[in-house]
């Protein structure tokens, strides 16, 4: 079933409502003018955010996390630049991007709520900015408590959560989310296709952090391996019937195709990052560049792995939503003797 | 309202961010400063140094010696020389870098902890030694003689874990663990290649073999002993001894291939 506009409730339609495509439906009727350089600067703090995760595992792939021993100063200072040799160059490196990306988030905070009239965009705008200040105690505690497995993990889980909020407002304020007439298809089948990206949004949490855990000394390597081909299977099933069934709407497609390509590109480099690391380098004197380059590749891949999944969640939300079938309420369906 | 909320939720991250800060700089205060042996250690068991014996021996290793890998150390241009693996240095079969020492027999006897402390020397970016024994209490002087920052961090199971970065030319780092551990691991990770063992017991017992395989062990009392031999990749092997008054016990061991 398609319609021309998008629900007024998004998500959820009623099968025998009669105001399909009406006005008062339509999504256009948001009222915010498109900022062409806050979705810039939007879209810069979230490539700057995918080069954090890249610095962090850089650290974890060259087991420099305690190469500077204090937190929040480094070496005792709070500016002073340490001699970047070693493990230090990693580890201070990442702070210092860590840094930058918190800048960069209050920044964009502050002008979403000088310059947003959506409320719930400004409150996600300030949101991310708790989100950075969790992050930055995350790091800071796994500092000061030897790198737990549990708090590393945390970290990573949560640098990858941030990743996912900052290209979620780089979509929100950009140009075709804020202009366009949204093409809507009202979704019947069960499950939902976004019952299925919710369900792949989970199934990747739950393979980041074993992931982590794994990568932080917490758990070992099977487990992450063996839910691989869950996430494998989930996520093959939601872009194909993004694909097979809402191929139509750009908005839908895109990200799925991403999906699976990144899914491909995933499983590959998972595979390389399990030789170099597990099969050949266990009894590794030191960190091996190529285990380096692949474990690395396979966080960031990972990470955009998971923000294409929450996108792709938040277009079927809008583009794809729920039919339900109108229900009476059960005494009124039972006739009742007058 | 809510801005009085993101004040609170401001000021309260800023005080855990603090009280963190704070608990660290304690930390590292507090492990600067060596402990001594506890002041109500029970007095040392009397030996009679006229009976006393020694064991004494060889460690090999059987079958082809794994070919020690080449460090990488380009990531620090300070670090100067070569480097090689250490975790099986075994030349001509005869292996060194086991930790011996008498596991079992001893009884409840108590021993003084020596007042002279043990040494290790950063230099080259390697420990040396690679394998440390020392007795629980004791103190550990950690020094610092490359042109270049290392950070000491040892690992323990059962003693405390601390990280502590030292500067070239800065003073001794002392510390002592307190409780017998092991092959207790301990890495530097500016160069993720160092890595040493410390060996903590409760006696004067130890001895480390050096490059000829070679240990021994004085002023034992007679008695019957379980010496235990352990290797950082080989595992551990113990043998049972009987040391009469005065006796000088050899005891040989070795290590195969297989057990890596």
């Amino acid at each position: 079933m398609r319609l021309p506009s998008g629900p007024g409730k998004r998500g959820v339609f009623s099968k025998s409502s009669a105001v399909y495509g009406t006005e008062e439906f339509a999504l256009k009727a948001i009222a915010t003018p498109y900022n062409r350089r806050l979705h810039q600067f939007a879209v810069f703090t979230a490539c700057v955010t995918l080069l954090l995760i890249v610095a962090g595992a850089l650290v974890t792939s060259n087991d420099a996390g305690l190469s500077v021993p204090d937190w929040p100063t480094t070496f005792g200072s709070i500016y002073k630049m340490p001699h970047m040799v070693g493990g230090v160059k990693f580890e201070h490196g990442h702070r210092m991007v860590a840094e930058f990306v918190g800048l960069l988030t209050i920044a964009l905070a502050f002008w979403t709520w000088r310059a947003e009239h959506r409320r719930w965009l400004r409150i996600l705008a300030v949101a991310a900015v708790g989100t950075v200040i969790v992050q930055g105690v995350l790091g800071g505690l796994t500092v000061l408590f030897y790198l737990p497995a549990t708090v590393s993990s945390a970290h990573a889980a949560v640098a990858q959560t941030f990743f996912c909020i900052a290209v979620c407002i780089a979509m929100f304020t950009g140009r075709q989310w804020v202009e366009e007439t949204p093409q809507v298809e009202i979704d019947t089948r069960r499950p939902s296709l976004f019952t299925l990206t919710l369900l792949s949004i989970f199934v990747l949490y739950v393979q980041l952090i074993l992931g982590a855990m794994f990568r932080h000394k917490g758990m070992s390597w099977w487990p992450h391996v063996v839910h691989a081909a869950v996430v494998a299977i989930v996520l093959t099933w939601t872009s194909i019937r993004a694909l097979s069934v809402y191929s139509r709407i750009e908005a839908v497609k895109k990200p799925a195709i991403l999906l699976l390509s990144l899914l491909v590109t995933q499983l590959c480099l998972g595979f390389a990052a399990f030789l170099t690391r597990v099969a050949w380098g266990k009894d590794s004197l030191q960190p091996e560049l190529p285990m380096v380059i692949s474990t690395v590749a396979h966080v960031a891949v990972g990470a955009l792995l998971l923000a294409t999944t929450v996108v792709l969640s938040i277009q079927v939300w809008r583009h794809v939503p729920v039919a339900f079938e109108e229900r009476a309420p059960g005494r009124e369906r039972t006739p009742q003797a007058a | 309202m809510n801005r009085i909320r993101f004040a609170f939720l401001g000021l309260l991250s800023l005080a855990v961010l603090l009280f963190l800060a704070g608990c660290n700089k304690k930390e590292n205060t507090e492990s600067t400063q060596p402990t001594n042996a506890p002041a109500s250690a029970p007095a040392a068991t009397p030996i009679d140094q006229a009976t006393v014996g020694s064991v004494s021996g060889t460690v090999k290793f059987d079958g082809a010696a794994p070919k020690a890998q080449k460090i990488d150390m380009s990531q620090d241009p300070a670090c100067k020389g070569t480097n090689e693996a250490e975790n099986i240095v075994a030349d001509k079969g005869d292996l060194a870098n086991v930790f011996v020492y008498v596991k079992d027999g001893l009884g409840s006897r108590t021993f003084d902890v020596p007042k002279d402390p043990v040494v290790l020397d950063q230099s080259g970016c390697k420990y040396h030694p690679h394998v440390l024994g020392v007795m629980a209490g004791q103190t550990v002087q950690i020094k610092n003689d490359d042109p270049t920052t290392h950070n000491i961090h040892p690992t323990p199971k059962d003693n405390r874990e601390w990280n502590e970065s030292q500067p070239p030319q800065s003073a001794p780092i002392e510390k002592n663990f307190a409780r017998e551990e092991i092959m207790l691991p301990v890495k530097c990770n500016q160069h993720p290649w160092m890595k040493m063992y410390i060996n903590v017991v409760k006696s004067p017992f130890y001895a480390v073999t050096g490059p000829d395989g070679k240990y021994e062990i004085k002023g034992l009392p007679p008695g019957d002993y379980t010496i235990a031999f352990v290797q950082e990749k080989l595992g551990e092997q113990d043998q049972k001894v009987t040391v009469g008054p005065k006796e000088a016990k050899t005891v040989d061991q070795s290590f195969k291939a297989g057990g890596m």
